[in-house]
């Protein structure tokens, strides 16, 4: 019996992808869970895999769009590969699409001289002959160089989205900066006892996370979201953490992190990291957040203003704690000090809880002991 | 005695003309067990045995006395009793198409398609009956592709009697050179058959309905064309409408009105070139809930499917120009289809070529067609006089003439008029199909001295400037 692979639910809003990579050839023998080929998708790419032991048969080709359970090869079960790229295994596959009668081929053959220029229009609307400058005496002549690189769907996504963010919100950002001394001194005092209980190393997203938490527990509205009329307000703080990868940026969620113990939260962004370097992270790990936080100080920033990640209604940048000389108890100090960003949907959060919620989280960070007594 | 016929096939091709059987021979290299039926012993359709090939075999000899006689001088040859034999250009004719009719054969058997030789006839939608000399056989397929082309279209008055009233199929095989032929309608069929009797001493006169000749050209390329075809003694009038026409004595009289005026002409023969229609005579389509459009034509979709979509269609029974490329093209598409692979025809990039001295080749858009669509154009010209090939060779009439999209110069159409038209347009082609600007053309390595530098002058020309004008 030939087993149909089908291309899997990638997430909800997800109805198409796009074929990126073909991994394993037609007619070559996969093992059962071997990876077969790599879709792209609005959100993320997904591998999929085969389900089954056997001689593969693909029917789609690299960039073409494929939709949600629609099939997109078989296998035909074999223990032992047969010869590779076997030929009559490939005649047999043939033969039998043609008796379904109904081709798989989804795109049109036949393109008249109308459509084919419509076509033209949309997807290229400038292979643009550029004038070469007029050359500036004074300045030298630029040659144009360099090369261009077709935008990837997730790249697509991410421009569209962004831009769609600053046109549909009234993001502003507000400022704080927390003294990270307490939260260095529990670490380096508890570290090592809390990696061998618990096999993660305590960071400092643990923190932030519970402290958010707690945060968001005082202040409702920043954990809400608007939908047309009406202002949706979350149970759960299922809070994203932006990753950043070779392939662009993905935040998986942490999810119900107001009931989630410190290890728990490490223990969780590190699967996160790891899946994400192997470019295994699922639609599902990505969606449902009601916070975020990003974390712009692992390269080396010491203030932005992070951009909303829709619909959620606010965003916390954090960023790279830096010593630096401040006043404590009218004498001048020199502690680790770390500038908090907290980006936010005006339309639903005001000033005054916006300031309110950064403060809540800057005073859990300075004084850990609150996060024990508030959350 | 009895013998088990295989029946049963994949694929089932009806047709054996240049569609019909490159589709067949597809299916059958893509893997699928295919037959193609063919009512005519010989294999080929109208392409191979009364269309493109023996036309362009007569045109050759034509175009080979006639440049002997006129064009040789220039080159310092002169002859002395010049003559040709009718019945040596038939039989040289003749021996091309058996060759290529025995040439298909070879490929079927080749490529292990089953040739059944017989009128097909539908019963349903997997099944079909053949009549042969020897009695009728069903056949069995999954998928059928219809490609049972054209036939000449009569004037309604005035039916072929292929001697006196012949169809381009008459044409090719005249005994001899009428005195005097009046060829009904201007198209490329009438002027390259018109072309090789004016070359073996006939009076051709032409009669078209509308207002220039080769219509679907470029305009300027029919202007071009017409005046050119004039100085060689061909004659044309436009705007005539045939109205009546009957066989008087040896000749043929027929009467049009021009100017609303009734004009009398005769001839000794009358080639009537007004068109073809799609060919599905016994076919018995409408058990199988195939549809046809008014005139007769098949209807597809985007996929070559009819409304019974296990039943395909492609060449002339469907609509789009009527050509031999243009069928095979559909023929491999809808063989790709049928197993499986995805597959483009393009219609914008069918190349049309009229073989006759010189030749026109066209693709793509006309500056009339882009301006009816609404897009911005730039046109250049460049003649064949400013190009030094051409000028070598002795034929320097004729241009390239280039339509470009004003925004990036992207080239929408090519029209030629000249010495090997038919060759350079692939250059057109290729460009067009690649979505080549007029600049990347025109910064194209071209060998001189050749005919295609023409082409890349007329680039230039829509970029900056030619150098050469």
């Amino acid at each position: 019996m030939k087993v149909e692979i089908k291309v899997p639910a990638v997430g909800e809003s997800v109805t198409e992808a796009t074929v990126a990579r073909i991994i394993k050839q037609n007619g070559s023998f996969v093992e059962k869970n071997e990876e077969i080929l790599e879709l792209e998708t609005d959100k993320v790419n997904q591998v999929v895999t085969a389900p089954e032991k056997g001689v593969l048969s693909l029917l789609v080709t690299v960039d073409q769009k494929v939709k949600i359970s629609e099939v997109i090869g078989s296998i035909e079960p074999a223990s032992i590969p047969s010869k590779p790229q076997s030929a009559p295994a490939a005649v047999e596959v043939k033969k039998e699409e043609v008796k379904k009668e109904v081709s798989f081929v989804k795109e049109a053959i036949r393109i008249p001289t109308e459509q084919y220029l419509k076509e033209q229009k949309k997807e290229e609307p400038a292979k643009k002959m550029e004038a070469p400058l007029p050359c500036d005496k004074k300045a030298p002549c630029q040659t144009p160089s360099g090369k261009r690189v077709r935008m990837s769907g997730l790249r697509r996504t991410i421009a569209q989205k962004l831009v769609e963010v600053k046109n549909t919100t009234a993001m502003l950002t507000t400022f704080n900066e927390v003294d990270m001394s307490a939260v260095m001194k529990i670490r380096s005092d508890q570290k090592d006892q809390f990696e061998k209980k618990f096999g993660v190393k305590l960071g400092f997203l643990s923190f932030f996370v519970t402290a958010c938490s707690s945060a968001l527990k005082a202040f409702p509205e920043v954990n809400a979201y608007i939908e047309k009329d009406e202002i949706v307000y979350n149970d759960s703080h299922h809070i994203g953490i932006a990753v950043s990868t070779e392939k662009g940026l993905f935040v998986p969620v942490l999810r119900d992190c107001q009931s989630l113990s410190f290890a728990q939260i490490e223990s969780e962004v590190m699967v996160f990291a790891k899946k994400a370097r192997e470019g295994s992270i699922g639609i599902a790990d990505l969606q449902g957040g009601t916070f975020t936080i990003t974390n712009g100080g692992v390269f080396g920033s010491l203030l932005s203003t992070p951009i909303l990640n829709p619909p959620q209604s606010a965003i916390l940048g954090m960023h790279k704690i830096q010593e630096r000389p401040v006043a404590v108890g009218g004498q001048v100090v020199i502690r680790p000090m770390m500038y908090l960003a907290l980006s936010y949907d005006h339309r639903i959060i005001d000033g005054k809880e916006a300031v309110g919620f950064l403060v809540h989280i800057k005073e859990c960070l300075e004084n850990p002991s609150k996060l024990l007594l508030e959350s | 005695m009895s013998v088990s016929v295989d029946n049963k096939f994949d694929l089932i091709v009806i047709g054996a003309g240049p569609g019909g059987y490159v589709a067949a021979i597809k299916a059958a290299q893509l893997g699928l067990k295919v037959a193609c039926v063919e009512k005519y012993q010989p294999l080929g359709g109208t392409c191979l045995n009364v269309g493109c090939i023996p036309s362009k075999a007569l045109l050759q000899s034509s175009e080979v006395y006639s440049f002997t006689k006129h064009q040789a001088q220039i080159h310092g040859i002169t002859f002395k009793d010049l003559s040709f034999d009718l019945k040596k250009m038939m039989e040289r004719k003749q021996q091309i198409i058996s060759s290529f009719n025995q040439g298909i054969e070879g490929l079927f058997k080749k490529n292990k398609v089953v040739r059944i030789q017989g009128r097909a006839s539908f019963i349903s939608k997997d099944e079909i009956e053949i009549t042969t000399l020897a009695g009728k056989q069903t056949y069995f397929a999954k998928n059928f592709i219809l490609a049972t082309g054209s036939k000449p279209t009569p004037l309604p008055f005035l039916p072929f009697d292929e001697k006196q009233v012949i169809s381009s199929t008459g044409a090719l095989s005249l005994t001899e050179v009428p005195k005097k032929m009046i060829v009904v309608g201007a198209g490329v069929i009438g002027v390259e058959l018109g072309s090789v009797y004016s070359r073996l001493g006939s009076e051709v006169i032409f009669l078209e309905f509308l207002d220039r000749i080769c219509p679907t050209l470029d305009e300027a390329a029919s202007k071009g064309f017409q005046k050119i075809l004039e100085k060689q003694g061909l004659k044309f009038h436009l705007k005539a409408k045939v109205v009546k026409g009957e066989r008087s004595g040896s000749g043929v009289e027929i009467h049009a009105e021009i100017d609303g005026k009734i004009e009398k002409f005769f001839s000794d023969v009358a080639l009537v070139a007004i068109g073809r229609k799609p060919y599905t005579e016994g076919l018995e389509l409408e058990k199988i809930g195939v549809k046809q459009d008014a005139k007769g034509f098949v209807i597809v979709d985007s996929f070559f499917r009819t409304s019974n979509p296990s039943i395909l269609a492609i060449g002339d029974i469907i609509d789009g120009p009527m050509l031999a490329h243009k069928a095979e093209e559909e023929g491999i598409a809808a063989a790709e289809y049928l197993a499986g692979h995805s597959a483009k025809v393009e219609y914008m990039m069918i190349p049309n070529v009229v073989y006759t001295t010189p030749e026109v080749a066209a693709v793509g858009l006309t500056e009339q067609q882009a301006k009816d669509l609404g897009i911005q154009i730039k046109t250049s010209m460049f003649p064949f006089k400013a190009n030094s090939r051409a000028r070598c060779m002795a034929e320097e009439e004729g241009f390239v003439k280039i339509v470009a999209r004003s925004e990036d110069l992207r080239i929408l159409g090519v029209h030629i008029v000249g010495p090997h038209a038919g060759e350079l347009i692939s250059e057109a082609v290729v460009a067009m199909q690649n979505k080549m600007s007029a600049k990347d053309l025109s910064s194209t390595f071209h060998a001189h001295p050749t005919l295609s530098e023409a082409i890349k002058e007329s680039a230039m020309m829509i970029g900056s400037k030619a150098i050469h004008l």
